[in-house]
């Protein structure tokens, strides 16, 4: 093992890691607003909205994420004339948009099944207890719904934030060099693939360690009804000493 | 030259691709299926280091899970690409064979989505073994049966029927990272939709076309897994 070479590497490595969290952050956030709005649409019992989200879901859920990139950046393409004409062109140009688009996409289609079981999880009497103190609609679903939903989803959307940062890797196939697309250059630079693996391999891990750690002081902060309460010093009083 | 239609393109015509298309849509499911299996027979070992390992043997099985877990898959299959072609190139200078030598694609991939898929299925057998009950693994001990047997007739049967539902998740994952291959040149689904695409310049009808495929491919496997499901707990009584 060449601790010289692997020092190297991860200097180079590590420049990647803003792009890495750049697109996943960035592809995190729109996706969220997009998954409620998907949640939303799947739980509004009426079918013009309920069947283009799971129709939506079962598109982006059942093909590979690859080929959802590839059909946005190269297979619009085909339709660069129309695209040019409606001034979109600049932006399915950039590979960086592309990506994002492509991520945001697609964790929008699990985000939603995912808010969709947290919505559902919220105890029913809690919402009864809500309507008998006369709120109702929007503050309802401020209040009382969406509080309690995230606390329930947080944990399973926390293994979704991790996965995209894994699937963030996948945008250095179209020519985005973050952590992965570094190493796979310069895995085929030096052919050192152990070396260079190890480093890349300890950033990410480091990342998502990072990001779990991150994830349950949140989840901590959210649930302070599962703690137990602060221990009450039982205080003497003077007269009783 | 004149467009061809979309169905020219991708039908079964003189200048359609449909034949390539489907003969690489039967290499994907080929080479998912050989790293799922792979991944099982990874998975059983590493779970049953995780349940009844000593202390090493379980801290080793539970890095493997978490490492594998947390770095991308695109990682590994860079790794086993690479990194098999030079170990590869070693073993041959010591035989005296000179220059690169490539290991087929089929087998790296088959072997990067093994390790990935194992990693996955690890935690599954873990799970499904822990809904076994006691008292049955007991009863089987005091019958006489030694560990091998009681592998065979009571925990492999039961962990399976529990662990249908996490396998089709497991499943579902391989399948998809079965495209991330494409990037070692085997040529499967998307491998093909990409030549086809540069050769016709039409890239959005062979990645819609794949996209398709892959989609009809998750949808039955879908339905078998549900079906298997059911066939296993035709035994079990149910709670509703």
């Amino acid at each position: 093992m060449d601790f010289a070479f692997m020092q190297e590497a991860f200097l180079r490595l590590i420049s990647g890691v803003p792009l890495t969290l750049n697109l996943a952050f960035t592809s995190i956030a729109f996706g969220a607003i997009f998954a409620m709005l998907l949640a939303l649409m799947r739980m509004s019992n009426l079918k013009v909205f309920d069947w283009p989200a799971q129709a939506y879901v079962f598109v982006f859920r059942g093909t590979p994420l690859l080929v959802q990139i590839f059909l946005i950046y190269y297979g619009l393409g085909q339709f660069r004339p129309t695209l040019d004409a409606l001034g979109l062109w600049g932006f399915f140009r950039e590979p960086y948009w592309c990506a994002v688009l492509a991520l945001t996409m697609n964790t929008a289609a699990y985000g939603s099944e995912i808010i969709r079981g947290g919505l559902q999880s919220v105890p029913h009497h809690q919402v009864e207890a809500a309507r008998a103190c006369g709120m109702s609609g929007f503050l309802l679903f401020r209040r009382i719904t969406f509080p309690i939903a995230v606390r329930q989803a947080l944990p399973a959307y926390g293994s979704e934030v991790i996965l995209m940062v894994k699937a963030t890797s996948l945008a250095s196939v179209i020519t985005m060099m973050e952590v992965t697309g570094l190493a796979a250059k310069m895995i085929s630079q030096t052919f050192r693939a152990i070396e260079v693996f190890i480093v890349a391999g300890a950033i990410y891990l480091v990342l998502n360690f990072l990001i779990t750690r991150i994830i349950m002081a949140i989840e901590w902060w959210l649930s302070p009804h599962l703690r137990r309460p602060p221990a009450i010093e039982p205080r003497l009083e003077a007269a009783h000493v | 030259m004149q467009q061809l239609s979309y169905f020219e393109l991708i039908g079964f015509g003189p200048n359609g691709w449909g034949w390539a298309l489907l003969t690489a849509a039967g290499m994907t499911i080929a080479v998912a299926t050989c790293g799922f299996l792979a991944g099982s027979v990874v998975g059983t070992f590493v779970a049953w280091g995780k349940i009844g390992g000593n202390t090493p043997v379980r801290w080793l099985a539970d890095g493997y899970t978490t490492v594998l877990r947390g770095i991308p898959d695109l990682l590994v299959i860079y790794l086993f690409y690479f990194g098999g072609s030079a170990a590869l190139g070693a073993i041959g200078s010591l035989f005296g064979a000179e220059g690169f030598i490539g290991v087929p694609a089929f087998i790296t991939g088959a072997m990067a989505i093994g390790i990935i898929s194992g990693a996955y299925q690890a935690e599954v057998f873990r799970g499904a073994y822990q809904v076994v009950s006691r008292g049955e693994l007991e009863a089987a001990r005091s019958v006489g049966m030694h560990r091998w047997l009681m592998f065979r007739r009571i925990i492999a049967p039961q962990v399976l029927r529990y662990a249908i539902p996490g396998l089709g998740n497991t499943w579902q994952l391989v399948l998809k990272e079965s495209a991330l291959i494409s990037v070692t040149g085997l040529v499967e689904l998307l491998r093909q939709s990409q030549v086809a695409a540069g050769s016709t310049r039409r890239p959005f009808d062979f990645y819609i076309t794949a996209a398709i495929l892959y989609l009809l491919i998750t949808w039955v496997s879908t339905y078998l897994f549900q079906r298997a499901e059911t066939h296993s707990m035709r035994g079990m009584r149910r709670a509703s």
